[in-house]
């Protein structure tokens, strides 16, 4: 199972308390994991990625094994850590604030 | 006995006040979405349980919520709380939050661009919701001003959203502009006797109506004069910053424009300036008595870089006649060191006897007076920023 942390607001809208754990079949991208999230939490659909362009809002990171991805192309593979739940996806809002 | 429900939208959530019909003591439900911007929540008319929320946020987008019992709780429309996408045997959910301007060729004038601050133009870009006008008739059907400024319409409770892309397509598109706040389209009033009619105002484009229910749309900013717009007859580009009507009198506006308060007794086909002995007409908020409709309220600011209230004293003005003669009412509102702001759609009226008027802070106060605007009570005094105030007279 991937697991994936997601940003307090994103967890109230989607009503989990902690970490979600996804059934994603490989390859474990960017891609396939915000599929498999936004099909388990239709709710989420527009709020990580654009509706239309499907594109990462510019306000939120993806980060893995203290790496960050959010640059990377949507279909790279995510680290082996990921594919095998061994460490979580963390899809983290920007601080903002002064 | 009559209730009142008052629906609070803020920087930081959404406040649901409630109150008999004396209007003495208040029960106060929220933060309801705490730490999202709530530009606005309105409840239908054909069913005041029903209400449409708009939630946003720069960080996650635009979230449309619906509440089926008077707030108390709250899903988003289509996608109930566990239950996971229907794919591909129904049809996908989560599109509530779907907000798609209209592109197709078939509707005759796809607009790709805009005028941007520095006059050059720029591509349409949705940002958020600013106002939910829910049908006088059916509670499935409600109307969304959004920002880039465009009208989109839901037929199905929220589920799904389609623009009424004639008004962005109007000629005229390419010239609107951006104010201060963006360029929103923040005022949609349904005309309840003729389902075809609908007044719509942007910042800073104007004010609009459409007479064929959407199809298409003509600007209505005669008689609008804005010291920053060279040509004394422009027929776009003003900074209108709220409209508002009396049921009764569908054809009787009356306008607070950046500066000047205006009046029009054709449907907006012509204005003129009522700002009166106002002590400076520019402001956010205008509304009508329910009961009255030559009465009406502003909440004087002073001035487009100073927004508080003039001498730090907040002071609405009632005028009896329609504009022009307009008194100050302050009893019970702070008339020293007030340094706040009303923002547009903060403002409302309820329908009891006497009839109540309310109004929102920018911090955080909510004033209520059940006399019609003779004196004013807080129901709240430390909300987050306050966006809006809607009212629901309940049986």
């Amino acid at each position: 199972m991937i697991r994936v942390i997601l940003p307090g607001h994103l967890r109230a809208l989607a009503h989990v308390s902690a970490e979600v754990q996804l059934d994603v079949k490989a390859p474990v991208t960017q891609r396939s994991v915000l599929d498999a999230l936004e099909a388990q939490y239709p709710m989420l659909r527009g709020t990580i990625r654009d509706h239309v362009t499907q594109e990462r809002r510019p306000f939120l990171r993806f980060f893995a094994c203290e790496e960050d991805y959010s640059l990377e192309p949507p279909d790279t593979p995510l680290p082996d850590a990921i594919s095998s739940g061994a460490e979580p996806l963390l899809i983290i809002g920007a601080i903002a604030g002064g | 006995m009559s209730k009142v429900r008052v629906l609070v939208g803020t920087r930081k959530g959404a406040f649901v006040l409630t109150s008999d019909g004396k209007r003495e003591k208040w029960d106060v439900s929220g933060p309801h979405f705490a730490g999202w911007e709530m530009y606005h929540l309105k409840g239908s008319p054909a069913d005041p349980n029903r209400l449409y929320a708009s939630q946003c946020s720069g960080w996650f987008g635009q979230i449309i919520q619906r509440s089926d019992d008077g707030g108390k709780t709250w899903t988003q429309p289509g996608t109930p709380p566990g239950e996971k996408d229907a794919q591909p045997a129904g049809p996908p959910k989560g599109e509530s939050n779907k907000f798609v301007y209209d592109t197709s060729a078939q509707t005759g004038k796809p607009l790709t661009t805009h005028q941007w601050y520095d006059g050059t133009q720029h591509p349409w870009e949705f940002k958020r919701v600013w106002h939910l006008e829910p049908s006088p008739t059916d509670p499935d059907t409600v109307y969304a001003g959004v920002e880039d400024a465009a009208l989109f319409r839901s037929t199905d409770g929220g589920k799904n959203w389609h623009e009424l892309s004639g008004l962005r397509g109007h000629g005229t598109g390419p010239r609107w502009q951006p104010g201060a706040g963006g360029m929103c389209l923040h005022t949609i009033i349904l005309d309840p006797k003729d389902p075809g009619r609908i007044y719509i105002a942007i910042s800073a484009a104007g004010a609009f109506r459409t007479d064929d229910a959407g199809k298409t749309w003509r600007p209505i900013n005669k008689g609008l004069h804005s010291q920053y717009i060279p040509d004394p007859n422009a027929e776009v580009g003003h900074c209108v910053h709220h409209v508002a009507m009396h049921p009764s009198r569908p054809n009787v506006l009356f306008m607070q424009k950046h500066w000047d308060v205006m009046r029009s007794d054709n449907a907006g086909d012509s204005w003129q300036e009522v700002s009166g002995n106002l002590p400076t007409d520019f402001g956010f908020v205008i509304d009508v008595h329910a009961h009255d409709p030559e009465t009406i309220y502003v909440v004087p600011i002073k001035s487009d870089g100073e927004h508080f209230p003039p001498d730090g004293k907040l002071r609405v003005y009632r005028s009896k006649t329609g504009g022009n003669e307009w008194e100050a009412l302050t009893k019970g509102l702070p008339q020293s060191d007030c340094y706040v702001n009303v923002l547009r759609d903060a403002m409302a009226v309820d329908s009891l006897d006497k009839c109540g008027v309310y109004f929102g802070t920018t911090g955080g106060q909510v004033y209520a007076s059940a006399n019609a605007g003779d004196s004013w009570t807080p129901i709240v005094r430390d909300l987050p920023a306050v966006l809006s105030v809607e009212v629901q007279t309940l049986p």
